[in-house]
C-alpha cells in the first residue's frame, strides 16, 4: 500500500539494520518463492488454468475441504465458548492443568494426530467399535476429515475467547441484571454483544488453518477422490505424476483464499480492537450495539 | 446471596457447562493422548524399545534435530530484528510489513514445501542450474531446512512484537543517552526485558520445527535413512502397518509435544509474574512523570 520510508525516530540505533535484515529475509524466504509460484502459472493459458481449477477432481476436493473445514470450525466455535466461557468463570479441580492442555493441538505434531485419531475412530479402535454398533462409520470417511479438523484447530476459539471473557467488568453484569433482565438476556444482548467480534475471529482462524491443514487429515481420511480427498492432498498427487503446473495452478487457488481469509481476519480483529479499545469513548460504536441495555456501560 | 445471582448462573447450568467443556476436552484431547502412548506398548515394553532402537528411527530423531537446531537461530535472529523496527519505530507501511510477517502461517503447508520445488526442483527455475553445479536442495537437507524455516517464519516475531510494543522505548533511550552503545544496549536492557518472550516464541517455533509434516514431506523425497524426518518415519512405518513402530516413534513426538506444554506453561507464567510486579512498582515511579510521558501508554 504505501512505500516503506524510514522517518528518524529518537535516539534510537538499529532502525536500519532491523527493518533491512526483516525486509531481506522476508522477500528471500517468503515473497520471492510464492511470488516465484505465482509466476509458473503464466505457463498456462487462462482457459488452461481455468479448466484445472475446475476440474471434477479439483471441485470436489475444494467441496470436502471447505465443507470439512467449516464442520469443524463450527463445532469449535460451540465447544470452544463452552470451553473458555467454563475455564474463565467456574472453578473446577486441576483448572490449570486443563488449561494448559488445551494448546496440545498446537504442541503435538500433525502427524501423530492423524494416526492416533485414525486408530481411534477406526472399526476396531476405542470410540469407532462403539459408534459402529450405531451404524456410525468415521475413520476413512468425510467425517474422518472433521474429526481431524477439529482436533487441530481446537485452541483457536478458545484463546482467542478467553482473554475477552476476562475482560468483561462485572459492573456491566451487575448493572443488567438491576434493571431487571434475567441470566439469559444479560447474556443474549450484553455478554454476547462483547464478546462476538473474538468469537468470529476465532472461528475464522480455525477455519483458515483447517482448510490448508494436510498431516492429520490424509491418515483418517481415507483419500478417495471425489469423495474424501482434500486439495492439498490433490496437489501431492499432481506432483507425483510430475505435473508441477497443474499442481501449482491448484495451490495458487489455495493461495488466493488463504490471502481473502487473512483479510478477513485482520478487518475482524481490527473491529474487535475498536470496538474493545476505543468503543467507550467513540460515539457510533456505542450507539450501535444492541439492546437498551448497553447504555449501562460505564 | 441475591447479589451473587445476578452475575452467575443457577448451579445445575454451571454444572452442565462444566460437564460438557470437560467431557469435550477428554474426548478430543486427552483419549489421543493416551491412545498413543497405550498403541505403542501394545505388545509391551520390549517391543517399544527394541522400535526405538532401530536404525532408521534413530537416523530420523538426529536429523529431526539437526533441522530445528538450525532453523532456530534464524527465526530468533529474524524475530527479533523484525519486531525491534516494528515495535520501537514508526514507519509507513508498518502494518502491510506485520500482515507480511503473518502470511507463512496462513499459507498451507502442502503450498510452502512446493514453492521450493518450483524454485529448485529439477523442473524449476533454478533447477537445471543447481543440477549442473551438482548441488541438491529438493530431496535433501537444504530443502527441509527452507521449508521448515518457511512454516516457522512468524513465531518469534510474532511474540516478540506486541510484547515490545508494550514496552516502549523509554528505557531503551535511557541507555542510548546514558551512553551505552547499541549493542550494550540491546544486551543488557532489551534482552533481559524479551527474554521470556523471546523464550515462549522459540519454544513454540521449534515444537512445528521438529513436528512439521506437509511442507518437509514435499520436499524431503521420503528417502529412508536419509530425508526421513521423524513425523515422516511415523507416515512410513504406518502406512506398513508396523503399528508398534509408528506409535513408539510418536510416543518421542508425543512427549516432545507435552515438554512443549509444560515449557510454555512456565514461562507464561514467569511472564505473567513479571508483568505483575511490574505493574505493581508502577503508580509510585509514573507519578514523578511528566503527564505527557505518562499518557503515551495505552
Amino acid at each position: 500500500m504505501f512505500p516503506v520510508a524510514a522517518k528518524p525516530d529518537g535516539v534510537l540505533p538499529g532502525f536500519r539494520l532491523g527493518l533491512g535484515y526483516t525486509l531481506t529475509y522476508l522477500t528471500l524466504l517468503v515473497l520471492i518463492p510464492l511470488g516465484g509460484m505465482i509466476l509458473m502459472t503464466g505457463k498456462l493459458s487462462w482457459a488452461d488454468f481455468w479448466s484445472i481449477a475446475t476440474g471434477e477432481r479439483a471441485l470436489a476436493s475444494y467441496r470436502v475441504t471447505f465443507g470439512a473445514s467449516l464442520a469443524a470450525a463450527t463445532v469449535n466455535a460451540l465447544f470452544g465458548l463452552v470451553v473458555a466461557w467454563v475455564l474463565v468463570r467456574y472453578p473446577f479441580p486441576a483448572k490449570r492443568f486443563v488449561d494448559a492442555l488445551v494448546d496440545l493441538p498446537f504442541a503435538l505434531p500433525t502427524a501423530v494426530a492423524g494416526i492416533t485419531l485414525a486408530t481411534l475412530y477406526a472399526e476396531n479402535g476405542w470410540i469407532g467399535e462403539r459408534l459402529a454398533t450405531f451404524g456410525i462409520k468415521i475413520a476413512f470417511t468425510p467425517l474422518g476429515i472433521v474429526v481431524a479438523l477439529i482436533f487441530v484447530t481446537l485452541p483457536f476459539v478458545v484463546r482467542t475467547l478467553q482473554p475477552v471473557i476476562e475482560d468483561i467488568e462485572a459492573e456491566v453484569e451487575e448493572a443488567a441484571a438491576s434493571l431487571g433482565a434475567t441470566r439469559w438476556q444479560t447474556f443474549v444482548r450484553v455478554l454476547l454483544p462483547a464478546i462476538f467480534p473474538a468469537w468470529l475471529t476465532g472461528f475464522t482462524l480455525a477455519f483458515s488453518r483447517a482448510i490448508g491443514e494436510f498431516g492429520s487429515v490424509i491418515f483418517i481420511a481415507g483419500n478417495m477422490p471425489l469423495i474424501s480427498e482434500i486439495t492439498p492432498l490433490l496437489i501431492i498427487s499432481k506432483l507425483e505424476q510430475y505435473d508441477i503446473v497443474g499442481a501449482t495452478a491448484l495451490a495458487v487457488v489455495m493461495l488466493v483464499i488463504s490471502f481473502v481469509m487473512l483479510l478477513v481476519i485482520n478487518l475482524l480483529q481490527w473491529w474487535a480492537a475498536n470496538r474493545h479499545a476505543k468503543g467507550r469513548d467513540v460515539e457510533p460504536v456505542e450507539a450501535r450495539a444492541p439492546g437498551a441495555l448497553a447504555e449501562a456501560r460505564p | 446471596m441475591m447479589t451473587r445471582r445476578a452475575t452467575t448462573e443457577p448451579r445445575w447450568v454451571r454444572l452442565l457447562l462444566t460437564a460438557i467443556a470437560l467431557g469435550f476436552l477428554f474426548l478430543f484431547l486427552v483419549l489421543p493422548l493416551i491412545a498413543v502412548f497405550w498403541e505403542a506398548f501394545a505388545q509391551g515394553a520390549r517391543a517399544y524399545w527394541d522400535a526405538l532402537q532401530d536404525g532408521e528411527a534413530q537416523s530420523a530423531m538426529l536429523l529431526t534435530l539437526t533441522i530445528a537446531a538450525l532453523v532456530l537461530p534464524f527465526n530468533i535472529a529474524f524475530g527479533v530484528a523484525a519486531a525491534w523496527a516494528i515495535a520501537k519505530f514508526d514507519f509507513r507501511g508498518k502494518s502491510l510489513l506485520t500482515t507480511l510477517i503473518d502470511l507463512p502461517f496462513a499459507v498451507s503447508p502442502v503450498v510452502a514445501g512446493l514453492i521450493f520445488i518450483i524454485l529448485f526442483g529439477a523442473q524449476g527455475y533454478f533447477g537445471q542450474w543447481l543440477a549442473a553445479q551438482d548441488v541438491k536442495v529438493i530431496f535433501a537437507l537444504p530443502g527441509m531446512i527452507l521449508a521448515t524455516l518457511f512454516v516457522t517464519f512468524p513465531f518469534v516475531a510474532r511474540e516478540l512484537i506486541p510484547l515490545m510494543q508494550s514496552q516502549g522505548r523509554d528505557e531503551e533511550e535511557a541507555a542510548v543517552s546514558l551512553g551505552a552503545s547499541g549493542w550494550q544496549m540491546f544486551w543488557r536492557v532489551t534482552l533481559p526485558n524479551i527474554k521470556w518472550g523471546l523464550m515462549y516464541g522459540v519454544i513454540l517455533a521449534n515444537a512445528r520445527a521438529m513436528g512439521e509434516f506437509g511442507a518437509v514431506s514435499v520436499v524431503s523425497g521420503h528417502i529412508r535413512g536419509e530425508t526421513n524426518t521423524l513425523p515422516l518415519h511415523v507416515e512410513i512405518l504406518y502406512n506398513e502397518y508396523n503399528q508398534i513402530g509408528a506409535f513408539a516413534a510418536a510416543t518421542v513426538l508425543a512427549l516432545l509435544g507435552l515438554v512443549t506444554l509444560v515449557a510454555k506453561t512456565v514461562v507464561e507464567w514467569r511472564m505473567r509474574r513479571e508483568t505483575e510486579m511490574l505493574t505493581a512498582d508502577l503508580p509510585p515511579e509514573r507519578t514523578d512523570l511528566p503527564p505527557s510521558v505518562a499518557t503515551e501508554r495505552p
